[in-house]
């Protein structure tokens, strides 16, 4: 049966699409239409796997496991849990909206382009469902090439600079990794990631406590660098400015968050609560650092990268503080981030290929000009600020109650971070569509959105809006993958400070499983 | 007849080098020899179907037990057929002329691999060194094929001289070696060894006899700090020699050093295990950093071979039967990639190898999109990105060392593979740039249809090495099984 393998075809779809785009002719539009049929038909099949989840149950779902080779032990195993599902959605959603948004930006060397694009699809999908740390590790690498490629080849000023600053500062956390996985693999025998995690659970590999702390540090390390956390962040900036709009998009964010989920809470829960303290500073650091500094911004996309920085950070607070509300906030934390950054890219880059600009003094008075447009750049700026009905309400939301409990003072700072984010969001508004027209506008007449942006924008506002008002939809599948985790089993069996949220599962109500699907 | 069988690819390769210098006298002088070119190329397949063929003979000797037919020595056969057939094929590409005295570089890179094969094959030291001297000298000609360059001579009589100096330590090795076990067979000497060390007694003469060894395969595989003429050497010889001699005579010597190691003296690996750990770090710290201040692709290109073989090493102080088939599973990967990026160094280089500075790449994506987009591959390979033979050989040689809790040279080895990855990303950047006044788009003649042949098959490899290692990787393992002294 199809389904039987249908993560098998989830991920490798991009990259049986990505050899046929290098077969085809360099002339016309073959190579756009192509790939974002691909892209779309990967988000169709993808759609299978909420329809078929079953949030009551815990464990992976739709596993493949098989032999891949035989010595050493690597198989080729396959699944995802609630943690994973909605991030899978996620990565084949933006799939056919990167396909959208670069369809005109992406004028010469196109066939490089997307056969790296579909490439890259393939490697970020691969890591949220791989479960095999071999496995797992071929894709997070993977991952690092087309992006690195990418932003060298189409960088507009400093592309060769931003590409080997990414790729130095993600690739050698990764050399250390690797040597934390080989060492797991030395003790434990095997790549898999439940026999690992029971394995760690259970003790029984002999490994040092001190030891222990360096492989969660190893892991945590190549993870961080990719959120970006607080003080790893410096290639954050250059290559949101340098790459082209459908790798700015993913280049953030959800596979660092994500792998620390599933590997250091998941393999080394201990170690987590130990260096909890400390992360838990660094993301309130990065919250106002982020923030603070975007508000001191005039480059638009550099607002962006900043105010990425700042909103990862909420994730980080959230994971750390280990309250059950907190670490669904999390997960949603991490998805909204992936759709509103996303959102704020196109948005910002349609402004681009209009007038050619990213800084925003030049702007101004365009919302009577460009009215669709500044409709939605409006709700998306508000959907980041958190204003409720949108889905960044709920994440920022589930993240703060989440963790006040037990860290007030460190909240109660993170918090300012929601007013100025707000600041800098509203400046930003402010400045490019309210005020007196500006000579740059004035100048350069350019038409509203047209109907293939309008297509682009469309679904990612209305998710918003569905995310924010349906909320227990998703929360519901997130919190079934949550819950395995040891660190937040353990506080459950204690009957701990863990605090419900108003948007933990109800009954189930069949009318918000059919009403809020992820159309 | 049996005996002949066990050297049955060094008769092929021997009969195909002696037909084509018949060929190349009988033929007027103004004739082609081109076609000399493809004799040899049905040559080195008769060679490769022979050394396939020898998988299944029983595991023997021959030759009153100076040759040693196994699963370990048909590994390499395999291997070095393999790199031979694909480096004919990059010169056949390469020659521009086609009166050159091409005759002789068909017969000598045929003549060469009986040398290498017999390296891998031979368990008698003195064989060893007859077999590494017909490899060598082949190689020093080959290195100074170019006769009217000025580079190139150079680049063959400094390979010469330092390399002749190199193999007389190894020969004063096995002397004393013979001095104090009073054999030069390896499994004679192991005997001789392990009865030493029952009686407490080993005669200082085999630490020393050792140690030359060491220093003379140290300069054939190109480890620091035996490494000072590999750049240039590989900067001066023609292309499609250095895709043969930074792979072939290197997984020889490879061959001969797990042979000695692991065949010869086991029972001495608290000496030679520091030796070689040390040797494994230098050679990769100082080959990658001596990489990054490269500007020329083929010196680059010479010290990453350099830092390569440190990962090799890597693999010998494992002491197991993963690290013998991870050394194993890295020459055929190393080979793969290596030989493909000559190839395309070689085309992409023009005559003399003018051509091979990390400027002129520039823009080579606009001149040859097929080009650069393999090229591209095989840097991408060679930096160690998982779904490549060299991320495969990567991960397994430090499982292998790790798995024997070798942690600080995992990770001094992942570090190093973690700054190699700077230079070999330049090299991409360049291909894919935009070329400037500067530096206009190096015209690229079509590639022909042996050199497309040639990347064809290394990029093939170098991907099924990647990401469906399995046989490569059980051949391997099976040729580790022939060395009992591991468990």
């Amino acid at each position: 049966m199809l389904t039987d393998h249908i993560l098998t075809l989830i991920t490798f779809v991009p990259t049986a699409g990505a050899v046929v785009v290098a077969f085809l002719p360099r002339k016309g539009r073959a190579i756009q239409v192509f790939t974002l049929l691909v892209t779309l038909a990967t988000f169709i099949l993808s759609l299978h796997l909420p329809a078929h989840f079953n949030s009551a149950q815990r464990g992976f779902q739709f596993e493949e496991n098989n032999p891949w080779i035989a010595s050493p032990a690597i198989r080729y195993h396959l699944g995802v849990d609630g943690l994973s599902l909605w991030l899978v959605l996620l990565a084949t959603f933006l799939g056919p909206i990167g396909a959208l948004v670069s369809w005109s930006a992406i004028k010469d060397r196109t066939k490089e382009f997307y056969f790296l694009f579909l490439l890259q699809q393939t490697a970020m999908i691969g890591v949220f469902v791989a479960l095999d740390l071999f496995l797992y590790y071929g894709f997070w690498e993977l991952s690092l090439v087309p992006m690195a490629i990418l932003i060298a080849l189409f960088g507009p000023n400093r592309g060769r600079q931003a590409a080997i600053k990414f790729f130095l500062y993600t690739f050698i956390p990764s050399a250390l990794f690797l040597v934390a996985i080989l060492y797991l693999y030395a003790k434990a025998g095997t790549f898999d990631f439940a026999q690992l995690q029971s394995a760690l659970a259970a003790g029984s590999l002999g490994i040092a406590p001190q030891a222990l702390s360096w492989l969660s540090l190893a892991f945590l390390v190549a993870f961080a660098v990719k959120v970006p956390i607080f003080p790893l962040h410096g290639w954050l900036s250059d290559v949101i400015q340098e790459a082209p709009t459908a790798m700015a998009m993913v280049v953030a964010g959800k596979l660092g968050l994500y792998s620390i989920f599933r590997f250091n809470l998941g393999l080394f829960p201990e170690q987590s609560r130990a260096i909890a303290p400390l992360m838990i500073v660094l993301a309130v650091i990065g919250i106002l650092y982020g923030a603070l500094i975007a508000l001191a911004q005039i480059d638009m996309k550099r607002l962006i990268a900043f105010s990425i920085l700042s909103n990862l950070s909420f994730c980080i607070l959230g994971i750390f503080c280990f309250a059950l509300a907190g670490l669904n906030g999390a997960v949603f934390q991490t998805l909204n981030e992936g759709l509103t950054g996303s959102a704020l890219l196109v948005l910002v880059s349609l402004l681009y290929e209009r007038y050619h600009s990213y800084d925003m003094t030049l702007y101004g008075g365009l919302a009577a000009r460009l009215p669709w447009l500044a409709t939605l750049f409006v709700i998306t700026s508000l959907a980041l600020i958190g204003l409720p009905l949108l889905n960044g309400f709920i994440g920022e939301f589930l993240v703060l109650s989440g963790s006040f409990a037990s860290h007030p003072r460190w909240v109660a700072a993170a918090a300012i971070g929601v007013i100025l984010s707000a600041s800098y969001m509203l400046w930003m508004v402010q400045r490019i569509f309210y005020g007196r027209e500006s000579s740059l506008i004035l100048n350069r007449p350019a038409p509203d959105l047209n109907f293939r942006e309008h297509v682009t924008l469309w679904p990612m506002a209305i998710l918003m809006l569905a995310m924010g008002v349906l909320s227990p939809y998703w929360i519901r599948g997130i919190q079934s993958g949550v819950l395995q985790f040891p660190a937040v089993a353990e506080r459950q069996a204690h009957g701990s400070t863990y605090v419900l949220m108003h948007a933990t599962p109800a009954p189930p109500d069949p009318a918000h499983v059919t009403g809020g699907g992820t159309q | 007849m049996n005996d002949a069988l066990r050297i049955l690819p060094e008769i092929v390769f021997t009969l195909g080098g002696i037909v084509v210098m018949i060929a190349d006298a009988l033929l007027p002088k103004a004739a082609n020899r081109r076609p000399l070119g493809w004799l040899a190329v049905f040559g080195a397949l008769a060679a490769l179907a022979a050394s396939f063929w020898q998988a299944q003979l029983p595991a023997g000797t021959a030759y009153y037990g100076v040759v040693q037919t196994d699963a370990f020595s048909v590994f390499f056969h395999v291997l070095i057929a393999g790199i031979v057939l694909a480096s004919l094929l990059i010169t056949l590409d390469a020659v521009t002329s086609a009166t050159e005295s091409l005759g002789e570089l068909f017969a000598l890179m045929q003549f060469g691999a009986v040398g290498m094969m017999l390296m891998s094959s031979a368990v008698e030291l003195l064989l060893v060194f007859v077999a590494l001297e017909i490899s060598s000298i082949s190689t020093y000609i080959m290195a100074g094929y170019r006769r009217k360059s000025v580079k190139s001579p150079e680049s063959a009589l400094k390979y010469f001289l330092l390399g002749s100096f190199a193999t007389s330590f190894f020969l004063y090795g096995i002397a004393l070696v013979f001095g104090a076990t009073g054999t030069t067979r390896i499994d004679a000497i192991a005997a001789a060894v392990s009865q030493a060390v029952a009686g407490a007694h080993i005669n200082p003469l085999l630490y020393i006899g050792l140690a030359m060894i060491i220093v003379g395969l140290g300069f054939k595989v190109s480890a620091a700090p035996f490494h000072v003429w590999t750049p240039d050497v590989y900067e001066g010889a023609p292309s499609p020699v250095v895709a043969l001699m930074s792979t072939g005579p290197k997984a020889a010597a490879f061959a001969v050093l797990l042979r000695v190691a692991y065949g010869a003296l086991p029972q001495l690996h608290d000496h030679w295990v520091p030796i070689l750990w040390w040797l494994a770090v230098i050679s990769m710290t100082l080959g990658n950093l001596g990489a990054l201040r490269q500007r020329n692709v083929k010196r680059m290109l010479a010290y990453s071979s350099i830092a390569h073989a440190g990962y090799i090493l890597v693999a010998f102080t494992a002491l197991s039967p993963d690290g013998i088939a991870a050394a194993s599973f890295y020459a055929v990967s190393y080979a793969a990639m290596n030989v493909g990026i000559f190839a395309i160094v070689s085309h992409t280089g023009g005559y003399d190898d003018h051509l091979t500075l990390i400027d002129d790449y520039r823009g080579l994506a606009y001149a040859s999109p097929l080009l650069a987009a393999v090229m591209a591959f095989f840097l991408i390979s060679l930096i160690g990105i998982p779904f490549t033979g060299g991320f495969f050989g990567k991960f397994y040689v430090f499982s292998a060392a790790l798995n024997s809790g070798m942690v600080w040279l995992t990770i001094i080895g992942l570090i190093n593979s973690g700054i190699a990855a700077f230079y070999y990303l330049r090299v991409v950047a360049a291909l894919y740039s935009e070329p400037t006044g500067a530096s206009p788009i190096m015209a690229v003649e079509r590639p022909s249809f042996p050199l497309l042949l040639a990347i064809f098959l290394t990029a093939v490899a170098t991907l099924i090495l990647g990401i469906a290692p399995g046989n490569v990787l059980h051949a391997a393992q099976a040729a580790a099984q022939t060395y009992s002294s591991v468990k």
